[in-house]
């Protein structure tokens, strides 16, 4: 077993700052603006590596995410002001891909993370002892493991909590000192690490479900929060999915599928309507299910039916094989959303031309 | 040049950016320095005679000055020009108040305005707001953060020595600016073009007469137009060519208040101002106008309940700061005060930024008016129908039975109706009274001194009762908040007879439906609906919106029932009893065969269901039979299963009671049926007979008597039939000698021969 971070072709998955050092390098070379201490761009131009649009050069920078400027400039301005940075939303509105790219771009490097979990101890925030080291030694400094956010502090990097509600509520409190002190008291070497200028921490957390463990508003008002959306329009998220699915199913390996525009815009169609609780067309309103109905999951649901067409069906993407994982996420709850999806099939789909096979087939799933 | 004359001095020209809090500040700078004879202001030459009351103590902006036809059609639009705190024409009416000198309004008069056949014109695009145009095109979507940074801020020198230079700075840039944007406009449809020609014609004509009386003249208008009034000014025969032989109509004029929310929505001056509250607080802030901005967002949302600490106050202004300098801006406007209070004071709450924007960005100002104030246009037509149907505002309460029957007893219901709906509570309607048809209503009448405010606050709405009431129940329905107030609206429609309202309340009625997630509610407001749609009681009611509503809401609930009947405990199901009822009269009433058949449908597969409430199953099989859904055979099938020891004692009972409340002909006519339910009811145990007792005498007390007496004399046959032949069958040994010793005594008894 080797761990190390040499690049392979074989990984299934490359780091933000790896798969886009190329644009991360130009950007660089044409930013002529002031850079906060610590930084590898202007928050200029980290916000059009996030947005897309041109290097100084002319090179294409390709957008990381699509949405709402104002958004993506309250974040970087947020890291800029030297506090912390919450991103909430509901699952599937790319946080973490936005946390990821934010830390690529402002300190080059999206690796130190820590994964919020029910079970993570307060050593993934603070630091842990190498036992057989402090053992023989006692605590000396070769003994220390240092967390990612300790790791950060020191270098002067991005720290990156995902799932930060998950945490356990005294955890959570550990980043208190952290954030407001930007220090970390070692009392067992008698010091502590104070944090370098460009160290700064990004949050993600669903605000769905709440409750699971509450910020203290101690911790919480250390915090600027911004809220990503689902997507607004109809064509936005149209390319969302269309995009994903492409660079998905080329990750997956599954046979070239001429891109079903037609059936993608469909699924698309469906999940905004009942996420929004209004037709596409601001006609009608309508119930909403108690899933999330994210983007992520139509990408999941058109990959799925992709996956079906290929293995099972003539290659292409029809009704059927999206009929059944489009119901399978909207009805969660098996009574209230059941009432909501049959209004929804009796009262829209039901009557909108060339949604008969849909119906049909949605009736049957 | 007339000042080179030695005459008059050529007027100032103050270009104003409408509801501008910089130009107002300008304004009132500049007026200060010149000290001016006589101020000329941009409105309806009508409204002279109403500047005194701008100087009235009691008057407060925001104030609207209202142009209304004086007679003739009432239906005629009203016109409004409002007036902030912080629109520049209202800081030059309250100088000229204070410093005691005459205003002049210059405009086209609000007579030719009403005159035209269709509503007043507005002037759109870069006409209506040229200075926000420039500022956005120097890249601000804050035109007021213009204003500041490129006029204010340049202009405004410390220690000038010339205080009339200073002040009149910013206005002669824009003047030029001006001329500079009026070459390079296109040049709009031709009936705004005449419409701009014949205003500034106007302006002109009242400036040449002012310079005739005065020495120093000011004129406040928007900046679009001082290129047209700037020297040399064309000659005054062809400005009186241009108005000359315009169409007008005798109007009357008047102040009313104005709130915040009613300026950000748009009537009069310029377009709508998307955010008085800014404005008004950017003009009355001279310092730091941003932390202070936020300490207010801060109280507000404080007020709510939401904790907001000064930390957190510190950390916006600070995020509004990086936000500007990031977006390349001097100093923070709206937008990134906006983006700092919702990502730290709200904590990306959109809800509580939404209550910043409706307490603060809007703001909730409401404008107040000197009691001397003339009257509004909606007062007089109240007057004048109180005065029509004979029907006096009177303060001591009394009682007034009408009959609707009547066209003057209806059309007095209507009036009552309406003022209701306008929150004028001068009627109380009054339960019906026993025993009289539905054509009489009774009230009680109280006139009180307080409905003069609220017809002032009424005339807003409209000009005539009917339009304000229209107007007024369409913005009630905009704004409910659940299906139940909605329906309620339908009904206030059409009482109150306002068939204009009526789309907008059905709409809100299709919105609240599709997100209500209570069949029940659905289920209520159907059987109004229905019996409207059906016997179209309401004179030039949208049907076609009215039976899409009816249809959408019909889907609704057969989607929606299923979830919707099982559970339900007694109470509930004889509520639900009650609504199935009602949507089936109402569909059997609608009379169409695809409704009636998804309504059959949606029975038939509620009926067999086990988790359905007894009572409830009960009635669908019934409504089923009744409408030859189930034949008789298969309705006792299903009686005969639900009537044997196998169900608990209380839910046959409550069958029996949902089967066959109502209406015992069934009974009495289908004797297999009677021989069921006997046989059931005899069989019953007596601790279970108790329990089940209240029910059924529920039940059958409710049918009248004579159903009740055959049903009876039924029961007894069948009791001879079934119990009495086979006791004929096996006599038991009688011995006829005794037995006839007692006959006479029973004949006596009797009082019949046996």
């Amino acid at each position: 077993l080797t761990i190390d971070r040499t690049e392979s072709p074989m990984v299934q998955r490359r780091h933000a700052e790896d798969e886009y050092a190329h644009e991360l390098a130009t950007l660089a070379v044409g930013d002529d603006r002031i850079r906060p201490p610590g930084w590898k761009l202007s928050p200029a131009a980290v916000v059009t590596y996030l947005l897309g649009g041109q290097a100084a050069d002319g090179t294409p920078v390709t957008p990381k995410y699509i949405g709402s400027r104002r958004l993506i400039e309250v974040a970087v301005a947020t890291l800029a002001t030297d506090r912390a940075l919450l991103l909430l939303g509901v699952p599937g509105t790319a946080k973490t891909w936005v946390s990821e790219h934010l830390a690529a771009a402002i300190s080059g490097d999206s690796t130190l993370l820590v994964q919020g979990t029910a079970g993570t101890p307060e050593e993934a925030i603070r630091y842990g002892w190498n036992y057989a080291r402090l053992l023989a030694d006692g605590p000396s400094a070769a003994a220390l493991v240092e967390s990612p956010v300790l790791r950060a502090m020191s270098e002067g990097r991005i720290a990156r909590v995902e799932e930060l509600t998950r945490l356990p509520s005294d955890v959570q409190d550990s980043l208190i000192t952290v954030l407001s002190e930007r220090t970390l008291p070692i009392p067992e070497l008698g010091g502590e690490v104070q944090a370098r200028k460009g160290f700064n921490l990004i949050a993600t957390a669903n605000d769905r479900d709440r409750g699971v463990n509450e910020l203290s508003s101690a911790l919480r008002r250390r915090f600027n929060t911004v809220v990503l959306p689902v997507p607004a329009g109809m064509e936005e998220e149209v390319d969302i999915v269309t995009r994903r699915v492409v660079e998905l199913g080329r990750a997956l390996e599954l046979p070239e599928v001429p891109p079903a525009v037609d059936e993608i815009r469909r699924v698309v169609t469906v999940f905004r309507e009942l996420r929004n609780g209004l037709t596409e067309d601001g006609r009608t309103k309508l119930k909403s299910p108690s899933g999330t109905l994210s983007t992520a999951e139509a990408i999941s649901v058109v990959t799925n039916g992709l996956a079906l067409a290929t293995h099972f069906g003539d290659g292409k993407l029809r009704a059927v094989d999206v009929a059944a994982g489009i119901v399978g996420s909207v009805v969660r709850d098996p009574v209230s959303d059941q009432v909501v999806w049959r209004e929804y099939l009796e009262t829209v789909v039901r009557e909108r031309d060339g949604w008969r096979d849909f119906y049909r087939a949605a009736r049957e799933a | 040049m007339s000042a080179a004359n030695g005459r008059t001095p050529d007027p100032i020209l103050l270009g104003v950016r409408h509801h501008g809090p910089g130009s107002a500040r300008a304004v009132r700078r500049a007026l200060s320095a010149y000290q001016p004879d006589v101020v000329l202001i941009e409105g309806p030459p009508e409204a002279d005679p109403l500047v005194p009351l701008a100087g009235d103590e009691d008057m407060r902006a925001p104030v609207a000055l209202l142009a209304y036809p004086a007679a003739g059609d009432p239906r005629k639009q009203a016109a409004f020009w409002p007036f902030a705190e912080f629109s520049p024409e209202w800081q030059a009416l309250r100088w000229a108040a204070a410093h005691e000198v005459p205003v002049k309004f210059v405009d086209l008069p609000a007579a030719v305005h009403l005159a035209a056949e269709d509503a007043p014109r507005r002037e759109s695009g870069v006409r209506s707001d040229p200075v926000g145009a420039l500022a956005t095109a120097a890249g601000y979507d804050d035109p007021e953060r213009w204003w500041e940074d490129v006029v204010e801020h340049r202009f405004d020198r410390p220690g000038a020595a010339d205080e009339l230079a200073a002040a009149l700075g910013p206005f002669l840039a824009i003047g030029e600016a001006m001329a500079e944007v009026r070459a390079h406009t296109p040049a709009p449809p031709e009936a705004e073009r005449v419409e701009e020609e014949r205003r500034e014609a106007a302006m002109r004509v009242g400036l040449r007469t002012a310079l005739r009386g005065y020495d120093r003249v000011a004129v406040v208008c928007g900046a679009w137009h001082v290129p047209a009034l700037t020297a040399p000014l064309s000659t005054a025969a062809a400005d009186a060519a241009v108005l000359r032989g315009l169409p007008k109509v005798k109007v009357a004029m008047t102040w009313v208040p104005w709130t915040h929310a009613r300026l950000a929505t748009g009537q009069g001056y310029g377009a709508g101002v998307r955010s008085p509250g800014w404005y008004h607080h950017l003009f009355v802030t001279l310092q730091d106008p941003v932390p202070r901005w936020l300490v207010r967002a801060a109280a507000v949302l404080r007020r709510d309940g939401v904790p907001v600490s000064s930390a957190h106050v510190i950390e916006a202004a600070r995020l509004a700061d990086a936000l500007a300098t990031m977006r390349g801006r001097p100093l923070p406007g709206l937008v990134e005060v906006t983006d700092a209070a919702l990502a730290v004071l709200c904590e990306g709450d959109p809800l509580r930024l939404e209550l910043i924007q409706r307490r603060l960005v809007v703001g909730e100002r409401l404008g107040r008016v000197p009691q001397r104030t003339p009257g509004v246009p909606i007062a007089r037509d109240v007057a004048a129908a109180q005065r029509r149907l004979r029907l006096p505002p009177q303060p001591l309460p009394r009682e007034m039975d009408l009959d609707l029957r009547r066209e003057i007893d209806l059309e007095r219901s209507r009036l009552l109706h309406r003022l209701g709906v306008l929150g004028v509570n001068w009627g109380m309607a009054l339960a019906h009274r026993r025993g009289r048809g539905t054509f009489w209503e009774s009230w009680r009448l109280a006139w009180q001194p307080e409905f003069a405010v609220d017809l002032v606050a009424a005339s807003a709405y409209g000009t005539t009762v009917r339009d304000a009431a229209t107007a007024r129940v369409a913005e009630q329905a905009a704004a409910a908040a659940s299906l139940a107030e909605v329906t309620a609206l339908v009904e206030r429609c059409l009482l109150a007879e306002l068939p204009e309202g009526l789309p907008t309340v059905l709409r809100a009625l299709d919105e609240r439906m599709a997100l209500d997630h209570d069949v029940a509610h659905l289920m209520d407001a159907l059987p109004a609906l229905a019996r409207t749609l059906r016997y179209g009681d309401v004179r030039r009611t949208d049907l076609p919106a009215l039976r899409h509503v009816t249809d959408g809401l019909i889907t609704r609930i057969w989607a929606g029932l299923p979830a919707a009947v099982g559970g339900l405990d007694d109470a509930a199901a004889a509520g639900m009893r009650d609504r199935i009822d009602a949507v089936h009269a109402a569909v059997a009433l609608l009379d169409q065969p695809d409704l009636t058949a998804r309504w059959h449908d949606t029975l038939a597969a509620l009926s067999t269901r086990d988790d359905v409430h007894g009572l409830l199953a009960g009635r669908l099989n019934r409504l089923m039979l009744d409408v030859g859904l189930l034949d008789v055979e298969a309705a006792r099938g299903r009686m005969s299963l639900i009537l044997t020891t196998g169900v608990p004692v209380a839910r046959a009972a409550a069958w029996i009671e949902g089967f066959l409340t109502g209406d015992g002909l069934l009974l009495v006519h289908d004797e297999r049926l009677l021989r069921l339910v006997d046989g059931w009811l005899t069989g019953i145990p007596p601790e279970a007979f108790v329990e089940a007792l209240p029910l059924l005498r529920r039940t059958f007390s409710e049918y009248p008597a004579p159903q009740r007496r055959q049903i009876g004399e039924r029961a007894v046959r069948l009791g001879s039939s079934d119990d009495g032949r086979p006791a004929g069958a096996e006599q038991p040994d009688i011995d006829d000698e005794r037995a006839d010793l007692v006959v006479p005594t029973v004949r006596a008894l009797l009082g019949r021969r046996v």
